[in-house]
């Protein structure tokens, strides 16, 4: 089931508003998690406005559910939940403050909308995987969706969850990467290669897939294949840009957490406007 | 003296629980005919799950069946779950304050032969730190049902530490265990000893050697180690000569550190001198038998009688 034209321009309006919300997290002299949030921005935006089950009630039992392993990068999510009306957008200018419903690392207490307490990584598969079961047991056809970093996938408890998630084959349980090829600190091949990762999954009988992550209608697809597999969970490998949409940031290990300046984020507003007029035509 | 196994208790109260409570699931790293959990397991195979020698991943699981609305227990040995695991209980299960319940089995020094690698001698301090977290720590099998039908009416994280060994039957069913309160086990008006777990028994048979001296000994058993029953605690130490802790466990950050934070910050007339024992800044070793084990930690009733002569005197 491909998407339409209209639901195409709509989606990519909706990734333009992610970024755009991104940057209003992180205005000038403000450090923050610009790179990994905006690698992530498309996938995001397509799992919040257009496949996953979503309601006005944040907790409504019937929702899919959407957990940031790579919890640095929740202003992405942020930017999709303040879309969505789970708050005020005036929140955007007071996360990580104490008056503020945004978090640093996702917290579930915090902000509607948010399913659980990452940040340290390598913790949000297992937990999305308990998610699954229980949903599984309950008879629910709720789906839980987690996006982990390449960077993250150094931690070992990742391959135990990897693990046991072949081994009871929820299929339920969709994992993506958003791989970005940068860390904190420098490429992730540089630090720890750890190359291939649909043949390592595929090994432990995860069904895989390996798109663009930027493109909307590769990342639709590849949701909706996972959607239709049977008896595995599905692994999304999506190749994507650190800082993706802000030119001054792409491709950079310096935008992983940083503030901008004046100039950029200037530079980065206009950038995201032009994005949305372009959507809009 | 009856004899009976706290995971015996453990795994025969988790398998009744289950019929009862259909939100209750059960994880295991692989140690479940240890830990007994297994019972649950082969009765409720769909709520029971196995995953492997992967306690971090384990832990985390838990945490999302508790998301989903079910009460998760998880249990494998005391020195894994709470060491291995502990940034998973920390992220995953405490920040959140989930229904998360971790039964750490063959705690302290009661997994005698296996040596230090495998016995607890941090759990306590590890799991008392963490904000939200009741720490269980029964003195008998009885007890340790008490526990569990409670844990799993708690609403947030709970930590239960149970020895490996058969241990005597201190408690009646008749005399139900109060959370978070004290319990005397026997009164005595010269020293007192608070003491947890399977040392309580053994403070009881050294209020058995001071009464021979004119030693009156008053024993208290602390079972619910956090939160703390301050008050009660306050009051077994207010007009005694001296005070003992003992635990199986590291004295830094555990029953003893407990003891001497509630007894100073309380009234002046409740601060008495206080002796710890325990493991005194040293992990564990293998030994042959359990109370050899203990001897060798400075672990017996002749011991806890030294350590109350000595209090009374500081």
């Amino acid at each position: 089931m491909s998407m339409t034209e209209k639901e195409l321009r709509a989606l990519k309006l909706a990734a333009a508003r992610v970024r755009r919300n991104i940057l209003l997290m992180v205005p000038p002299g403000k450090v923050g998690h610009l790179g990994g949030s905006s690698s992530a921005a498309d996938i995001t935006a397509a799992l919040y406005f257009h496949h996953m089950k979503v309601y006005p009630d944040p907790k409504d039992p019937r929702r899919d559910r959407c957990v940031f392993s790579k919890g640095h990068a929740v202003l992405a999510q942020y930017a999709a939940l303040g879309e969505l009306g789970y708050f005020d957008k005036a929140e955007f200018a007071r996360v990580k403050t104490l008056k503020g419903m945004l978090q640093g690392h996702p917290d579930m207490d915090f902000t509607p909308g948010i399913e659980a307490v990452t940040g340290s990584l390598g913790q949000g598969l297992s937990i999305s995987l308990g998610m699954a079961l229980g949903l599984k047991l309950d008879g629910s056809d709720s789906r839980v969706y987690c996006v982990l970093g390449d960077g993250e996938l150094a931690e070992g408890q990742v391959w135990e969850a990897v693990m046991a998630a072949g081994s009871y084959k929820p299929d339920n349980l969709v994992a993506i990467i958003d791989q970005n090829g940068l860390q904190a600190t420098d490429s992730c091949e540089a630090i720890l290669p750890n190359p291939d990762q649909t043949i390592k999954w595929a090994a432990f009988g995860w069904h895989t897939i390996e798109i663009n992550g930027h493109d909307l209608e590769a990342i639709v697809a590849a949701l909706e294949e996972a959607r239709a597999t049977r008896g595995k969970p599905t692994l999304i490998v999506a190749n994507t840009v650190k800082g993706k949409g802000f030119p001054f940031a792409e491709g950079k290990v310096a935008f992983h957490n940083a503030a901008l300046n004046q100039e950029q984020f200037d530079l980065g507003l206009a950038a995201v406007e032009k994005m949305m007029q372009e959507a809009a035509q | 003296m009856k004899m009976m196994n706290m995971r015996r208790a453990y795994g025969d109260t988790l398998l009744a629980l289950g019929g009862t409570d259909p939100r209750i699931v059960a994880l295991e790293a692989d140690l479940g005919k240890s830990t007994m959990s297994m019972f649950f397991g082969d009765k409720y195979p769909e709520r029971y799950f196995q995953l492997g020698i992967a306690e971090a991943n384990m832990m985390s699981v838990a945490a999302g069946l508790a998301l989903t609305g079910h009460t998760a227990f998880v249990s494998t040995f005391a020195v894994f779950a709470t060491g291995r695991a502990y940034d998973q209980i920390r992220s995953s299960v405490a920040i959140p304050h989930l229904n998360v319940k971790i039964c750490g089995s063959s705690a302290g020094l009661s997994d005698f032969g296996d040596g230090k690698t495998h016995q607890s001698v941090d759990d306590i301090a590890l799991m008392r730190v963490l904000p939200g977290m009741t720490v269980f720590s029964p003195v008998d099998a009885v007890e340790t049902a008490c526990m569990v039908r409670e844990m799993a009416n708690i609403k947030g994280p709970c930590y239960l530490r149970l020895n490996r060994n058969d241990v005597p039957v201190l408690t009646g069913e008749e005399e139900p265990f109060t959370p978070g309160k004290v319990r005397l086990m026997r009164d005595g008006k010269d020293a007192v000893v608070f003491a947890t777990g399977y040392m309580v028994y053994l403070a009881l048979q050294a209020a058995d050697i001071l009464e021979q001296e004119g030693l009156s000994l008053r024993v208290v058993n602390v079972h619910t180690i956090k939160p703390l029953d301050d008050a009660g605690v306050r009051t077994y130490a207010r007009g005694m000569k001296g005070a003992v802790t003992v635990e199986e466990a590291s004295i830094i950050g555990g029953l003893g550190s407990a003891i001497c934070e509630s007894l100073l910050s309380g009234p002046a007339d409740s601060r008495v001198p206080v002796k710890r024992l325990g493991m005194q800044d040293v992990f564990g070793t293998s030994a042959a038998d359990y109370h050899e084990l203990l001897a060798a930690y400075h672990l017996t009733p002749e011991d806890i009688a030294k350590g109350v002569r000595e209090a009374v005197k500081l």
